[in-house]
């Protein structure tokens, strides 16, 4: 299992030093603020700022680089679902609520609804995709399954993915840490008490290690 | 004909056992693609306009500078110029274009004239006001023995007065589709709980032959009885796509669309007068109570009061619909009973209190009121001792003196779920596969675990050897996931389906083993000769001998013959234990114990995550969810997830569920299980709080401005 902590091969170049002039004026609250601005066309765009037309973007997503021609108000979540095909991370509350659109970006969890394409530029992005080898599931899959922490399982991978980088930071959590820390996703069909159990469970299985 | 009646508990070697929900992986590892994650060759992303007035017409619409925004591809007008619009979020428009952004660019830029009428009324609760605006309208009386006379005889009359507000169902995958339409053939890929049933809904909207709509879905991202139909946003998203050409268009509700008019359930609110004798017997009941569900009103059965004590024999029942401007009521998981257990428990709360009595005794002494006085007497007795009644519970606001009140609370439940009906088609190929084929669907519930486990039980094989295909038109066709049924239908119809094959099979392999087919069996992946162990084949080499044809095979669940393998009615019991801070209203839910009576249990797992999930949406209800209208503008206020409440993984103490899987209910075969959990946690929890705080919160949710207020009202 690669994690963006450990991992060399694909990384991303440092810094984005480069596009720091082509992000200017483009930096956005997340949340609900961000979005509705998000929804404005861009009427009187200062000179080097991007867009509001398609932009060249480069995102490195699991380990591999993707270029692509975007609007810079194209959200890291619908870049993935809709351009990348990386429909793992859902789109629920799309304002930072629900958490079912969570990826892990330089290795925390992030709200994908709630940051910009443009901004994920430079950094390593892991997404649920990038968590299984072929066919073999991550630790935090299996425990996932064998808890029954799922039902319809639309939120199920941005919980999956949340609890993944919870236990990169708690390697050896009780139930009580997990509700702790796993306060940041939303689930409709109540599917909590199996995750209490799969996060503590896949901690385990991960050796009390980062994975 | 095979007999199909299920084998007996001791014999069973994967029904009843507690498997792994078998599309599991693929959820767990985002693989499983829903309704909003189909894109297709040349797919185009559609937007929706809605009004954001609760009451106004439509004088005219001007779609000109949208046509001319970048990307559109098409436009459909959904309400027309002078169309009377009666809620907020009312359907206008819908924008194709090459994506999702510029969809909604082209939404902004249609220009749309209302004349807007200002007389909008949402204060559900207020029936007053409804009434003197011409806004509700009287059901009638219903009168059960005198109960006049009764309430003289009574030696406790105790009156109270309850509310629960409208939910919506917040379904996480929103409704929408994807389709493709070309005038004449339809591919739809909706999100939906009836897969069999939703293409000939679509095709009478688009009146075309129902064989024209070919209907696929994999996975769904959660319904609660609000995805049955194709619904105007899947009629009119057809007909953008059949304007652009027959492109597939997608289109998905964003959140506030979502919540404002994708369905909801109704309030109820209520004055109850409940009249008593000493010992607790109930002798009289009444009560007045008002719904809305939307514009259309809401209506309630008069059966359903007083809930599960209905046959006290004395009653009163009056109840007014109510018409607001705003979206309309669906189905939504165990329609209206979780409501009417709210408030018939909390009327019998109160009355215990009255009479000093302990509430669970109360409870008890007139379960001969109910369809099953020995199940909720033992269910009563069995989450008591869950729960720690004996040692817990006080007298009514008797706990303590320090800031954090602790109190326990019950709360009753009861539901049909007799399966649908369904019909499966088995084919046992020659090379030993076998593959089953149902138009039903899983919501999450676990339908197609036990569909596999049913299969595999019945052929005497792995859950591996068996393919199963769901989510499509063109197979056998199933009931829709409504009313708990799913479970019954599709389980009697695998039996029926797999035995069927089965006895083809055997009549294909009876000579090679020198035997008479009812002479064999299927166990542990052989084909064998009954009590001879010697003469057996393997599955595989069994069904070579088939040649070059596969067997084909089907068989069929029918409601109104179940044949001992399925039944209707269950009863459940739930019991809450809460702390509430006195100082600042918090409620805090400590622990909830679910008792469920449930037939025959095919799967104990996905059985107790249907309780652990509902026990959460009660707990929701209880104490977080709420739609909240704006009188001024008419508009829904939190319709998001920030302010209308979900509760967290944190937020739902304990859950403790026990299955109530005696011999003589596993005996009644396989009953549903979505809905009834779901009904009891609301009464249960608010009966704990006025247990805890000594008074009454007469509404749901119980948040701390509504527990402080109560407690300024006892004070006072």
């Amino acid at each position: 299992m690669r994690s963006p902590k450990d991992s060399q091969v694909g990384k991303p170049p440092e810094s984005g030093v480069s596009r720091r002039g082509f992000l200017q004026g483009v930096s956005l609250g997340g949340g609900a603020l961000g979005a509705v601005v998000l929804e404005r066309p861009a009427e009187a765009a200062p000179a080097g700022v991007a867009g509001p037309g398609e932009v060249e973007v480069s995102l490195w997503i699991n380990g591999k680089e993707h270029k692509l021609k975007i609007e810079p108000r194209v959200t890291l979540l619908d870049a993935l679902r809709d351009r990348l095909g990386l429909t793992g991370a859902k789109r629920v509350c799309d304002r930072g609520t629900c958490g079912a659109c969570t990826v892990l970006v330089e290795g925390k969890a992030v709200y994908a609804c709630s940051m910009l394409a443009i901004d994920a530029q430079g950094k390593n992005i892991q997404t649920i995709e990038g968590m299984t080898r072929g066919s073999e599931l991550h630790p935090v899959m299996k425990a996932f399954v064998n808890n029954d922490a799922q039902q319809c399982g639309f939120c199920t991978p941005g919980f999956v993915v949340a609890a993944k980088a919870f236990i990169d930071e708690h390697p050896n959590p009780s139930e009580e840490d997990v509700m702790d820390g796993l306060g940041g996703n939303l689930c409709r069909c109540g599917t909590y008490m199996g995750i209490r159990k799969a996060v503590v469970e896949a901690a385990r299985a991960m050796g009390g290690k980062n994975a | 004909m095979p007999d199909y009646k299920w084998p007996p508990k001791d014999q069973r070697r994967i029904i009843g056992k507690p498997v792994n929900r078998v599309d599991g992986p693929a959820k767990a590892s985002g693989r499983a693609k829903y309704s909003q994650d189909i894109k297709l060759p040349g797919m185009l992303y559609a937007a929706m306009l809605t009004c954001p007035h609760p009451h106004a017409k439509i004088t005219s619409i001007d779609t000109s500078e949208a046509e001319k925004s970048p990307g559109v591809k098409g436009i459909q007008i959904i309400s027309e110029p002078g169309t009377e619009i009666q809620w907020a979020g009312t359907e206008v428009a819908l924008v194709a274009a090459d994506t999702e952004e510029h969809a909604r660019d082209g939404v902004r830029k249609i220009k749309v004239k209302y004349e807007v009428f200002n007389d909008h009324f949402v204060k559900e609760d207020d029936l007053a006001a409804a009434q003197k605006l011409g806004r509700a309208k009287p059901s009638g009386e219903a009168v059960t023995g005198d109960p006049d006379q009764a309430f003289k005889e009574a030696d406790v009359i105790s009156e109270g007065e309850y509310g629960i507000p409208v939910l919506t169902h917040c379904c996480h995958e929103s409704h929408g589709q994807v389709i493709a339409f070309d005038g004449e053939k339809v591919e739809y890929r909706p999100s939906t709980q009836n897969v069999s049933g939703i293409g000939g809904d679509l095709a009478k909207g688009l009146e075309i032959p129902a064989a024209n709509v070919h209907v696929h879905q994999d996975h769904m991202g959660g319904g609660f009885g609000s995805k049955f139909a194709s619904d105007r946003w899947g009629v009119e998203t057809a007909k953008l796509s059949k304007k652009v050409g027959g492109k597939p268009v997608r289109y998905h509700h964003d959140r506030r669309t979502e919540l404002e008019i994708a369905g909801c359930r109704p309030a109820i609110y209520g004055r109850f007068k409940v009249g008593a004798k000493k010992d607790g017997t109930i002798i009289a009941w009444e009560s007045k109570t008002w719904a809305t569900g939307g514009f259309g009103g809401g209506g309630l059965n008069a059966n359903l009061l007083p809930y599960v004590f209905r046959n006290v024999p004395n009653r009163r029942f009056n109840h007014t619909a109510v018409s607001i401007n705003a979206g309309g009521a669906r189905a939504w998981r165990a329609p209206n009973h979780p409501q009417v257990s709210f408030l018939t428990c909390a009327a019998i709360e109160d009355l215990a209190a009255k009479l000093k009595m302990d509430p669970l005794e109360v409870f008890i002494k007139n379960v001969q009121y109910t369809q099953r006085p020995e199940v909720y007497k033992a269910q009563l007795e069995k989450a008591a001792e869950m729960i720690g009644w004996k040692s817990k519970w006080h007298p009514r606001g008797q706990s303590g003196r320090g800031p954090v009140k602790t109190g326990l609370g019950i709360g009753v439940g009861t539901w049909g779920g007799m399966g649908h009906n369904a019909t499966e088609r088995v084919k046992i190929h020659p090379d030993g596969s076998v593959v089953l084929e149902i138009g039903s669907q899983d919501l999450g519930t676990g339908t197609r675990t036990i569909i596999v486990q049913t299969a595999a039980e019945s052929l005497g094989l792995e859950m591996k050897d068996i393919t199963l295909k769901i989510g499509d038109n063109r197979y056998p066709q199933a009931g829709a996931s409504g009313g708990s049924t799913t479970v019954g239908g599709t389980s009697a119809a695998t039996r029926k389906a797999t035995l069927n094959a089965l006895e083809k099979l055997f009549e294909a392999v009876a000579p090679s083993l020198g035997a008479q087919p009812d002479q064999l069996v299927a166990k542990d992946g052989k084909i064998m000769v009954k009590g001879d162990s010697s003469k057996s084949l393997t599955w595989k080499a069994a069904c070579a001998k088939l040649g070059v044809t596969p067997i084909e095979a089907t068989g069929s669940n029918n409601r109104r013959s179940p044949g001992g393998l399925i039944d209707s009615g269950v009863g459940g019991v739930q019991m809450a234990e809460v702390a509430v801070d006195a100082e600042t209203g918090v409620v805090t839910l400590k622990k909830l114990v679910v008792v469920q009576d449930c037939g025959m249990i095919i799967n104990p797992k996905t059985a107790a995550s249907q309780c652990y999930g509902a026990a959460i949406m009660a707990i929701c209800g209880a104490l977080f969810e709420e739609r909240i209208m704006d009188a001024a503008t008419g508009r829904f206020l939190n319709a998001d997830l920030e302010f209308y409440k979900l509760a967290g993984i944190k937020d739902i103490g304990k859950i403790e569920v026990h299955l109530d899987m005696a011999p003589e209910h596993d005996a009644r075969g396989v009953v549903g299980l979505g809905e009834p959990p779901v009904i009891p946690g609301i009464a249960a929890i608010s009966n704990a709080v006025a247990n805890a705080i000594g008074v009454r919160v007469p509404r749901v949710p119980l948040t701390p401005d509504r527990v402080l207020a109560a407690l300024e009202r006892r004070r006072a």
